[in-house]
């Protein structure tokens, strides 16, 4: 990207700012020593580094997906990323005030803090490589929920831990898994017991601030039987002309009952390559939805995925992308009907605005031993002009015979009429195209927590900006 | 000021094909007009042109509204100057309540927020007098509307926003008897001296309700006749072909 196109674009995202902040510690490369040297920071027992050290190998060993968005940019840099960058914190704190100003300032900047007070169970904050802030409600707490950093997790509750850890993506499930699988700094472990309902949602904010970085978080969440909880990350990042990295695995494990919701509002700027595997594994008669929103990102490559595992699981995935100039997102999701009596729906909203492109890939598994099973998927694209792109990849195995198919694919354009009807109204072009495409995503968007959908409609309406006409 | 909408010598192509060819014609406030006219002779162009539709080539001519020329204006400037067109085909926008875009409106023509509180006070209002139901202002846009719901959300939309001026387009068509008296009813409110507006239909039916101050007549793109109510009475008990002889069109 030129300088030129980069400012452009730097106008219209202000979470482009960077932090006058000096790392504590910076491991550039990619290699066992810088594997060895997380995990001794870290101070963790040998079966992680064996388990780390043993996915470096998976990633080595398995080839660059040859499907999907161009990685080759990507690619090209693998070898000069810092993979881990140790910000000027001792372990995560759980008042703002114990983090340094610069740092808290950023987050205040971010809306984090007045957030929590008003509408969050519990905030965790990551900066770069590490959980800088991490707290949740005291009477939460009291009734026994965990919501701490990954290495908390992993100290304080070693055995929970490791009974999960892993066991809904493993190393092998893809290149990039195993690279989070070797590298992972941050993210959450959740813990909800049973019959425990977080009724307002929890959330972590991942920032970055370092130039050249990569940031693997790991995130691990168990709504044990008939609890509930809600769970958002959202995340920004200062803008460069060199390209970012960001790669999350999230595993979740919705026991029998329980009711979990994961939402999703992606924000990174244009450098970034944000591919991301998150999968839940639901369990009898539970229910979890993914809430996807990608509006940000260079590239990403993301699929929630639900596994229905015991008999009547439910989920549903919902997913909202909006690709501009130099972005290409390609996202959607996957349902996996492991049982009977199972049902589960995948909604897409994708917007494609200037040279954006958006590309909608789904799976769908529903073997004989699914008996009942019902799959619903609905894909609608968005085009908002000439040379913006969309496409399709909808992938479909269904072997039972008593499964009930529905799938739905519309392609759109912002309609001319549309925006005549409105402005005759009195409503400037720019409001009536960002009202056009707010109706567009409303069934998904009404889903969010109210504070998260007024965000997600201011954003569509800075994007929308002088982008018809 | 003058309070007047006015059309001096308006000439529109579409597409390179000549639509409009001189069009004369004056609104004051405070008086209702209606356009009568053969399929095909322009009525809608003219309501559309007169709104800003950017498909529309405007070759020569003036639009006055109140004495300024709105020609160069983008389609949402000349609403919040106080005009407002009903249109016959109301388009369909999905995920957007009408209570949500209605508010919207009502702010952009004002410039300013608009409370809740007054705002659904109008939408009440107008509920009441188009005798609809008020969960209907919580439905999308037109979407999945029949056409006779169609015209009765055109008119909520005139009655909330309170034009100047108001082009209704057909608003008749597709109405059964009853719901044309009531959309009559909610446009009969609007009547008064800061009020002016310019009814298109095509039968004298919506004019028994609606009762015109003038009627005009277009043909082939010229406005070819004008007179008072009665006129409107004629065209419906002897049609246009006399016309068309009488006027040499
Ligand atoms: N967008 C358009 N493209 C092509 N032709 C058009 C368009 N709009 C109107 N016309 C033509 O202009 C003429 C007048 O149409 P219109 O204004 O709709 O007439 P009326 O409303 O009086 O029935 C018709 O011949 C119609 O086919
Ligand atoms: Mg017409």
């Amino acid at each position: 990207m030129s300088e030129a196109e980069l400012k452009h674009i730097a106008e219209d995202y202000k979470w482009g700012f960077a932090d006058d902040v000096e790392p504590e510690l910076k491991l550039k490369g990619l290699s066992e020593d810088v594997v060895r040297a997380i995990s001794e920071t870290k101070g963790e027992p040998e079966w992680l580094l064996e388990f780390r050290l043993k996915a470096l190998e998976t990633y080595f060993q398995k080839p660059w997906p040859t499907w999907g968005p161009d990685l080759s940019e990507l690619r090209r840099q693998m070898d000069d990323f810092y993979y881990y960058v140790k910000p000027p914190v001792e372990g995560e704190r759980r008042s703002w005030d114990e983090v340094p100003d610069e740092i808290r300032r950023t987050y205040e900047k971010l809306g984090i803090p007045e957030a929590e007070q008003k509408v969050l169970a519990g905030v965790g904050a990551q900066y770069d490589s590490e959980m800088v802030y991490h707290s949740i409600k005291e009477e939460l707490e009291k009734k026994g929920v965990i919501f701490k950093s990954i290495e908390d997790g992993i100290k304080e509750h070693e055995e929970l831990f490791r009974r999960y850890f892993a066991k809904v993506v493993p190393p092998s499930d893809n290149k990039f898994a195993a690279l989070n699988s070797a590298l992972f700094s941050g993210g959450s472990f959740v813990y909800v017991p049973p019959g425990v309902e977080v009724e307002v949602p929890l959330q972590a904010y991942f920032r970055v601030n370092t130039e050249g970085f990569g940031q693997f978080e790991r995130t691990l969440i168990i709504i044990d039987q008939g609890a509930k909880a809600h769970y958002i990350e959202g995340c920004t990042a200062p803008i460069y002309t060199t390209e970012a990295l960001h790669t999350g695995v999230i595993e979740i494990v919705v026991l029998e009952g329980a009711e979990s919701r994961y939402t999703t509002i992606q924000n990174w700027p244009v450098n970034m390559y944000n591919l991301v595997t998150q999968r839940a594994l639901v369990h009898e008669n539970a229910y979890h939805m993914w809430l996807d929103g990608n509006l940000g990102s260079k590239v990403t490559m993301k699929y929630p995925s639900s596994v229905l595992k015991g008999r009547g699981a439910r989920s549903e995935i919902l997913s909202i992308a909006f690709a501009g100039d130099g972005q290409h997102l390609d996202t959607g999701g996957k349902l996996i009907f492991a049982a009977p009596d199972t049902s589960g729906s995948i909604v897409s909203k994708s917007i494609s605005k200037g040279e954006g492109r958006s590309s909608y890939r789904g799976l769908i598994k529903v073997p004989q031993r699914a008996e009942r099973a019902k799959v619903n998927v609905e894909c609608d694209a968005l085009l908002i002009n000439e040379a913006s792109k969309t496409d399709t990849y909808p992938y479909m195995e269904i072997a039972s015979e008593s499964a009930s198919v529905g799938h739905e694919a519309t392609v759109s354009r912002l309609a001319d009429d549309q925006i005549f009807y409105l402005t005759t109204r009195g409503i400037p072009e720019d409001e009536a195209a960002a009202l056009i495409v707010r109706g567009f995503i409303e069934p998904v968007a009404k889903e969010l927590p109210l504070e998260f959908a007024v965000e997600l409609n201011r954003l569509i309406e800075l994007e929308m900006e002088g982008s018809v006409g | 000021m003058k309070q007047t909408l006015e059309i001096h010598d308006l000439w529109v192509n579409v597409e390179g094909i000549p639509i409009l060819k001189g069009v004369n014609l004056t609104v004051p406030r405070g008086e209702v007009h209606a356009l009568m006219g053969p399929n095909g002779a322009g009525k809608s162009t003219l309501g559309k042109v007169i709104a800003g539709d950017p498909g529309y080539e405007v070759l020569r001519g003036q639009i006055l509204l109140d004495g300024e020329d709105i020609v160069e204006l983008e389609p949402d400037e000349r609403a919040r100057k106080g005009l407002f067109l009903a249109f016959q085909y109301p388009v369909e926008v999905p995920g957007v309540t009408i209570a949500n875009f209605l508010r919207l409106a009502l702010q952009a023509r004002r410039g300013e927020e608009v409370a809740l509180g007054e705002f659904y006070g109008k939408l009440q209002r107008a509920i009441e007098t188009l005798e609809w139901d008020e969960a209907y202002v919580t439905r999308y846009l037109n979407e999945g509307f029949s056409g006779g719901e169609k015209k009765r959300n055109e008119i909520l939309q005139l009655m909330v926003l309170e034009p100047a001026y108001a082009i209704l387009d057909e608003t008749d068509s597709g109405l059964d008897i009853d719901a044309l008296k009531v959309v009559a009813k909610g446009v009969n409110t609007m009547r008064g001296p800061n009020f002016g507006a310019l009814v298109i239909t095509h039968y004298q039916r919506l004019l028994n309700y609606i009762v015109p101050d003038v009627v005009h007549v277009m043909m082939d793109g010229r406005i070819v006749k004008t007179g008072g109510s009665e006129l409107a009475l004629e065209l419906e008990e002897r049609g246009y072909d006399w016309l068309k002889e009488e006027v040499g069109a």
